[in-house]
């Protein structure tokens, strides 16, 4: 603090802080503070607010279980409440969106951190980058039109004699997955390649040297060296999908709910703030227990995702 | 277990660059071989073709009489160890040294027991399961050999190992090294810019500069017979005086420099630019002139060195020559701006050419 002062001096140190915890506390905290408030309330007409009815309880919450859907979970069927059916959907997929952008991620980002010369790696991630130039909105209709039913990809795929008839892409949750990894596939390789970039060649050769084929280097050299890049990778993709909006939004299908959709329902539509703001917490904890049990389970601190 | 290699006619270009030049030598089976030289003559790009990162843009590598060409680096019976190590942090000790038992497919109870007898080998009990963050350099040292003889390599590939150790270890390492070499009897090829290293340990020493191969021969050799005036002043210092070559009779001949006309071995086959090389230690101080190669000069600097006396001197016409006079009580420490006689004996100095690269 006197460093910045010395170096600022008075009004722009103030200014900056000032600015800062105005951001911070202001604009995140105090909202979120009041939304986690108003989760515990019951929605109210507005002349009952503060009356006698207005009262703390968990009813907000509870409401994720009404109804009774059947559910299929690893070939048991069960009944089940349609929302706790589209929350355990959203994360289900979610984990597989994940995986998947791990599984592309991983060649790119060793082929970017130890294949590729230094010379072309600015173009290569110039390329990586254009895309993202594009709005979200724009490339999830993109894809949409490149997925649809008489649309270029199953066009490509019968002119090549791969396919016979069309291929109904848009069903189910198979779009979504889509636009999600293309969505988040780059905050995967990033971390990656960091991780990857800093491992030292020499311990490549060494096992090379030592008569290792290359899937046992990257067995046992290359992924756990690139763990903590991993998890970094994994969380982040982890939580952009199970919050996404938009990719759920355009790239859904009628069978395809995503919880965030409920969240929005509730709020937009019957303009439930209480149970929506409710909904939205859950969310937000339940994704932070499967990250953290995700990590015990790999044996990730956290400190090895900050670093 | 050790084999002997060939490098025939050996030569790698990068881009125009060529880093090694038609290397061609033949390194006995358990032979511990150095390659010595400065920074960039491509003495590491010969030990990566060795191993078989690099390929020769020209000519042939046998190991044990096979042409390596083609062969990946883990097809090759050589085992690397790194200038940096590069042992596995990830890796307990213990899984770092049965490594390449475990690609092999060596079952587990085999390997750990392996890397206990290694560990033993190189001195290191008890450290089995530590990890490598926990070790000092000189046990890291020992691991990567202990590694590298996991594989039962026939061929011992180091790359300058002792480079990032303190002067102390790495002495004491350079006795260890050759004693594990003559424990196990596989071949070592050695590479290091460091010339006490290369002459304490090897068999022989190869001397490299600009990618050739200046001379190869026994460590005593290399120091006292050099055949160029690279090799003379890569190892080790010298006295360099430049004139014309007259009398050559009998492998020796006199040369006519600024300072005087001296004697010297002169070999028959000497040809080009040609210069005398005495060595320091070869000078002595005396107060008379003597009969043969003795010049006046003014001692400028005497420095006490402990086992030796460093003793800079100038000739009357400003050329600076170097005695190093030994510390063992036979002759008093001369004095700073005496005047004295610089002497040498004719066969303890050499009028070598330049180096091997000139029209060769």
């Amino acid at each position: 603090m006197d460093d910045l002062l010395r170096r600022y001096g008075r009004g722009l140190t103030w200014g900056f802080v000032g600015l800062t915890f105005f951001w911070l506390v202001i604009l995140v905290i105090l909202p979120d503070f009041k939304l986690l408030e108003s989760s515990f309330r019951p929605y109210l007409p507005v002349v009952d607010v503060g009356g006698p009815k207005d009262t703390y309880s968990i009813n907000n919450y509870l409401r994720i279980f009404g109804g009774e859907v059947p559910m299929s979970i690893f070939g048991f069927e069960v009944l089940i409440s349609p929302r706790v059916k589209v929350l355990l959907y959203t994360l289900w997929y979610s984990g597989v969106v994940t995986l998947v952008t791990f599984l592309l991620a991983y060649p790119l980002a060793y082929y970017l951190a130890k294949i590729v010369s230094p010379k072309s790696l600015p173009t290569l991630f110039l390329l990586l980058f254009v895309p993202l130039w594009v709005s979200e909105v724009l490339r999830s209709f993109a894809w949409w039109i490149i997925l649809a039913l008489k649309g270029p990809l199953n066009a490509v795929l019968i002119a090549l004699g791969i396919i016979d008839t069309e291929i109904r892409w848009i069903s189910g949750y198979s779009p979504v997955i889509i636009g999600l990894v293309y969505t988040y596939v780059l905050f995967m390789v990033f971390p990656l390649y960091n991780a990857m970039q800093s491992l030292d060649s020499n311990q490549i050769e060494a096992a090379d040297d030592l008569g290792a084929p290359w899937w046992r280097i990257h067995w046992r050299v290359i992924l756990p060296h690139s763990k903590p890049g991993i998890a970094s990778g994994a969380v982040m993709v982890f939580m952009l999908s199970a919050g996404s909006l938009l990719v759920p939004a355009i790239m859904g299908s009628t069978t395809s709910g995503w919880f965030t959709q409920t969240i929005q329902g509730i709020m937009l539509e019957e303009q439930d703030w209480n149970t929506g703001a409710a909904f939205a917490f859950m969310l937000l904890t339940i994704c932070t227990l499967v990250v953290t049990l995700a990590m015990w389970v790999f044996k990730v601190k956290l400190s090895d995702i900050a670093k | 277990m050790s084999a002997g290699i060939d490098l025939d006619n050996v030569c790698c270009d990068f881009g125009s660059f060529r880093a090694v030049d038609h290397v061609n030598v033949s390194i006995q089976p358990g032979e511990f071989f150095s390659f010595l030289g400065p920074s960039g003559c491509g003495k590491t790009t010969i030990l990566r073709m060795i191993s078989g990162f690099t390929e020769p843009t020209e000519g042939v590598i046998r190991i044990g009489g096979k042409d390596q060409r083609g062969q990946r680096p883990n097809q090759r019976p050589t085992a690397l160890i790194f200038q940096n190590l590069a042992l596995f942090p990830l890796m307990p000790i213990w899984e770092n040294i049965a490594f390449g038992l475990e690609v092999r497919g060596v079952d587990k109870a085999t390997r750990r027991k392996r890397a206990e007898e290694l560990l033993a080998l190189v001195d290191l009990h008890d450290s089995a399961d530590k990890m490598v963050s926990q070790l000092s350099g000189g046990q890291k040292q020992r691991v990567a050999i202990a590694r590298a003889l996991a594989v039962e390599p026939a061929v011992m590939l180091l790359d300058e190992p002792l480079s990032a150790l303190d002067l102390k270890l790495r002495q004491h390492m350079r006795a260890e090294l050759r004693a594990i070499q003559k424990r196990t009897g596989v071949t070592f090829i050695y590479i290091t810019h460091d010339q006490g290293e290369a002459l304490a340990m090897s068999d022989r020493v190869g001397v490299m500069s600009q990618g050739r191969l200046q001379q190869v021969a026994n460590p005593r050799d290399i120091y006292n017979n050099p055949v160029n005036g690279f090799v003379a002043s890569f190892v080790g210092e010298n006295n360099i005086l430049g004139g014309d070559v007259q009398n050559r009779a009998e492998g020796m001949a006199s040369i006519a420099t600024p300072i005087g006309t001296f004697r010297a071995r002169l070999a028959d086959a000497a040809e080009g630019k040609l210069k005398l090389y005495v060595r320091p230690e070869h000078m002595v101080l005396q107060a008379a002139p003597g009969a043969e190669n003795s010049v006046p000069v003014t001692l400028t600097e005497v420095a006490f060195e402990g086992n030796f006396v460093s003793v800079h001197a100038v000739t009357t016409n400003g050329t600076t020559l170097v005695a190093e006079l030994r510390n063992d009580g036979s002759t008093p420490i001369p004095a700073s701006g005496a005047q004295m006689h610089m002497a040498f004996d004719a066969r303890h100095s050499s009028i070598l050419p330049d180096s091997a690269n000139a029209g060769a």
